[in-house]
Parts: C-alpha cells; sequence; structure tokens
C-alpha cells in the first residue's frame, strides 16, 4: 500500500530513528525451566518467548534421518499479539516462516552429531510489531546456545528497507506497512554467510546493496548484544532470570 | 506422560509423611505467585503470572460481533487455552487435546459463572451488536498447577481490559466492566496425603484433584474435581477451608498488583 504518509523528514524516521539506527533490543537467556534452553527477546514493540527442546528421538519415526538430527522451528503467533485477534494455529505464513527458519538454524548446528534425532526450536510470538521473523531467528540461536546444542556460530538476523526513497535499517510497523521494500536476512557472522534472505517490493541494484550491507551492519550490532545475554546467564549466580 | 520411577513417588510419599514437601513447603502452602500485568501491548488486557516455575500468560482481545439468540442484549465471551510445546517436552502442537479443553473450561466455568464481566453492559445494539471478548490462555512453563496459574492470568488480564471502543468509532475506551474475582485453589491427592497447589512431580502421581474457586465473602463459587481417585468428606471440607486461607491472599495481591 502505497500512501502519502511522509515516513522520512529531516534526516529523521517517523519514531525518531536515524536512518541506520535499531529499535531497542533486550536479550535474555535462560527464562524458561522445563526447556533445555529458552531466551526471551524484545525488539522494539516484539516481544518473543523462544523454548528449546532437544536432540531428542524424532517422532514420527519416518521423520528421522539415519545420518543426521532435523531441526524443527515452529514460530507461532499469539492470538492477541497483533490488532485484528489471529486464529490460533498454523496458518500459511507462519509455515513458510517457520521452514526458512528452520532451514537457517540446520546450517550453524552440528546435525550429524545427532542421527535419529530432532532438536525443536519453539518461536512463540506474544507481541508482534513488524519484524517477527528476524527477532524470532535471532531469540531461537540464543536459545539454542543456552541448551548446549554444537553450533558453527550464533545465527542473527535484521532486515533493511526502503521508506520514501530512503534506504533504512529495520523496518518499524508503518515502514513495514507503507514502504517501498523489506530485505530480512540472517547471516553467521563469523564467516559472513547468509542463512537466510528474502526481500518484497521494489529496489534498485543500487539500492540493494546499500540494503544489503545495511542489513549486515545491523546483524553484527545485534550479534553482540546476544552473546552478551549469554555471557550474563553464566555470569549471574541465579543462572538468569 | 512421563513414567515416574517408583522411587520418586516413594520419595514424595516419605516426605510427606514425614509432613514435609520436596520444596520445603507445607502442605497448605502455595508457590510463590507474581503477577504482572500489561506485558502485551498489542493486546486489549494481559497478564503473566508465576507460581513457582509455572508461567502463563493470558491476552484479551475484544471485537463487535452479533449476540447469540437467546442473549440478545449480552456481550460474548470465549476462552481458549493453548499447550503450546514451548512450555514442557510433553506438550505437541495441533489442536487443543483433551486437557487443553478441560483446562480452558475450567476458567472459563468460574468466570462465567461468577458474572465476573458484567455481560449486559457490553451491549452495543440489542440483537445486533455486541462486543465480544476472546480470553486466551497461553501456558509458557509447566511445572504443575495450570489451572490455578491460568484463572489467576485471566482474572488480571481481564481486571486491567480497557474496551476498545475507539479503533470501532464507539466513543472512549473505557474498563471493561468486572465485578468481584472468584479466586481458585488447587489440591491433589496422593496416598491419603492432600497438598495443595502441586507441583509437577506431586501433579504426576496424584490420584485425585479438586479446584475450588471461593469469593471475597468466602462463599464458594465453582469446584471441580479430577483424575480417577477419589476423596472423603472430610478432606473436601479440609480443602475448601485451605482454598478459602489462600484464596484471601491471593486476592489481596492481585488487587495490589493492578493498584485497586
Amino acid at each position: 500500500m502505497k500512501t502519502e504518509i511522509k515516513l522520512f523528514e529531516n534526516g529523521k524516521r517517523i519514531d525518531g530513528r536515524k536512518p541506520d539506527e535499531l529499535r531497542n533490543i533486550k536479550i535474555m537467556a535462560g527464562v524458561l525451566h522445563r526447556a533445555e534452553g529458552s531466551c526471551y527477546l524484545e525488539w522494539g514493540g516484539n516481544k518473543v518467548m523462544v523454548a528449546v527442546y532437544g536432540p531428542r528421538e524424532a517422532i514420527p519415526r519416518h521423520t528421522q534421518n539415519p545420518l543426521r538430527a532435523i531441526v524443527n522451528a515452529r514460530y507461532n503467533m499469539a492470538a492477541f499479539s497483533v490488532d485484528e485477534r489471529k486464529r490460533p494455529g498454523p496458518d500459511r505464513r507462519s509455515r513458510e516462516i517457520s521452514k526458512v527458519i528452520s532451514e537457517a538454524l540446520e546450517n550453524v548446528i552440528l546435525v550429524e552429531k545427532f542421527p535419529r534425532a530432532s532438536i525443536d526450536v519453539n518461536i512463540e510470538v506474544l507481541d508482534a510489531e513488524a519484524g517477527t521473523r528476524c527477532a524470532g531467528l535471532t531469540a531461537a540461536a540464543v536459545a539454542l546456545v543456552d541448551a548446549g546444542i554444537p553450533m558453527k556460530d550464533i545465527p542473527v538476523a535484521c532486515a533493511a528497507g526502503k521508506i520514501d526513497n530512503q534506504i533504512v535499517l529495520d523496518l518499524g510497523k508503518d515502514e513495514d506497512n507503507y514502504g517501498h521494500a523489506d530485505l530480512p536476512i540472517a547471516i553467521s557472522p563469523r564467516t559472513g554467510e547468509i542463512l537466510l534472505l528474502q526481500m518484497d517490493g521494489h529496489l534498485t541494484q543500487e539500492e540493494f546493496d546499500r540494503a544489503f550491507d545495511l542489513a549486515i551492519k545491523g546483524c553484527h550490532i545485534i550479534s553482540d548484544i546476544q552473546k552478551k545475554a549469554i555471557l550474563e546467564k553464566y555470569q549471574s549466580d541465579s543462572g538468569g532470570i | 506422560m512421563t513414567i515416574i520411577p517408583s522411587i520418586k513417588r516413594e520419595y514424595l510419599v516419605k516426605l510427606a509423611k514425614n509432613g514435609k514437601r520436596t520444596d520445603g513447603r507445607g502442605f497448605d502452602e502455595f508457590r510463590k505467585i507474581e503477577i504482572e500485568t500489561g506485558v502485551v501491548s498489542k493486546a486489549e488486557g494481559s497478564a503473566k503470572v508465576k507460581i513457582g516455575n509455572t508461567q502463563v500468560l493470558t491476552g484479551i482481545k475484544m471485537d463487535v460481533g452479533e449476540p447469540y439468540p437467546d442473549t440478545p442484549a449480552e456481550g460474548v465471551m470465549t476462552t481458549a487455552a493453548e499447550l503450546i510445546p514451548l512450555a514442557s517436552p510433553d506438550f505437541e502442537a495441533g489442536p487443543p487435546q483433551a486437557d487443553a479443553i478441560e483446562l480452558a473450561r475450567v476458567v472459563d466455568r468460574g468466570i462465567r459463572e461468577s458474572q465476573l464481566i458484567e455481560v449486559e453492559k457490553l451491549c452495543i445494539e440489542p440483537e445486533e451488536k455486541v462486543w465480544m471478548v476472546f480470553i486466551d490462555i497461553h501456558i509458557l512453563d509447566y511445572d504443575g498447577n495450570l489451572f490455578d496459574a491460568a484463572s489467576l492470568a485471566s482474572l488480571a488480564a481481564l481486571m486491567t481490559t480497557k474496551v476498545p471502543a475507539k479503533r470501532f468509532e464507539l466513543g472512549e475506551d473505557y474498563p471493561l466492566p468486572i465485578k468481584e474475582p472468584p479466586i481458585s485453589c488447587t489440591s491433589v491427592k496422593f496416598n491419603d496425603i492432600v497438598v495443595m497447589d502441586p507441583s509437577l512431580d506431586e501433579e504426576e502421581i496424584a490420584e485425585v484433584r479438586l479446584t475450588v474457586a471461593t469469593d471475597k465473602n468466602e462463599d464458594i463459587r465453582a469446584m471441580q474435581k479430577g483424575l480417577n481417585g477419589s476423596f472423603t468428606k472430610d478432606e473436601i471440607k479440609k480443602v475448601i477451608k485451605a482454598s478459602i486461607d489462600n484464596g484471601k491472599k491471593i486476592r489481596e495481591q492481585l488487587y495490589r498488583c493492578i493498584g485497586k
């Protein structure tokens, strides 16, 4: 939807951020008791909870792979997380997001270590405000570390996009609804490999390059917040909150 | 269901025979309760409740819809509970199973039968338009006693709910009309020992369960027995007494938390 809303004026965005500024991000590791690993993440108005279970025997058995573990990410939005109540349960959108997140995580997890097992990553979006897939993946990575799942790297995700012909980092709600392009990516920060990449909207090649670099820059900033959250858990006596 | 080795059952029973529980509580004592409201900004009302390690989040959404033909001038409420796989290694995704349905219905009954929500005040146009209240219960961490955590979270969420009248161009937002809340307390019995607010271990070896919801005047507003064991009349009387005592404390905490 292209409207006349001014999303970018006098070098500032509608929520007062600079073009390359992220929303506030808060990450806590090890917040749930039953889960093997867990993470709570706030990213702007997004609130996401992730629990990791496994490695455990994959069920039903026909899903087992004799050579490696399967990674089951399940992205789910709470009925009350959006303006209009969402009907509970998976829809086409959440199935797709679950799939791309599973694939991104599978890339870094040492799946060959756990034949016939499944690693279940439950991502619950409790409050949604644009960028939930990036928030979900970023939180999932921290929960996997918390669960002690061996990984090559801690993946991280962030989006960039275009509003009023301006390339900006981490689209907010209005920017997502009325902007011209959205480019969420996930990377392996140590190697720079791209684990997830989606794009909708309209970008020139030059704009794409700029948006892409900006999103990667955002990923590295968030990567530091992830690592801090993990360290904090092990430094605090109580083991998290 | 997890298989509890008989050794664990023996341990719990042995402790109980000496008047003790694994976490050092008295038989009639609740774990520590924490109530936090306004945790979800997109919801009309929300609350997160912790009872020990158990965590439940309830969100309230409201919409305008048609009333039921038999109550044309009353608002509509529905309650749904999801035992999402986030909360326990034993919960599976998919449509609600019997456990989730029982949980939602017990919470629903506690709210509906006590007439907590003043549904007659939720009528916009008789036979045409009324407010619909959706109570969605999300279990985040399952360490026993979901009934009390879910009902307390739902109460706290409802009591802080704002009717989104502005969004539907029906005037200014206003607080959801609410009466006195009944507080539910759950006990279980194993080997003739009755304990309040069962932990997961205690719940797993329980033979019978009883949930009692009581109000400010110490009247009973709802009861639900579960599992295939049985209680004696004496035991039930004791459970009711303990539920009233605990209910009183929880009610005070609830009012403190929502600032009333």
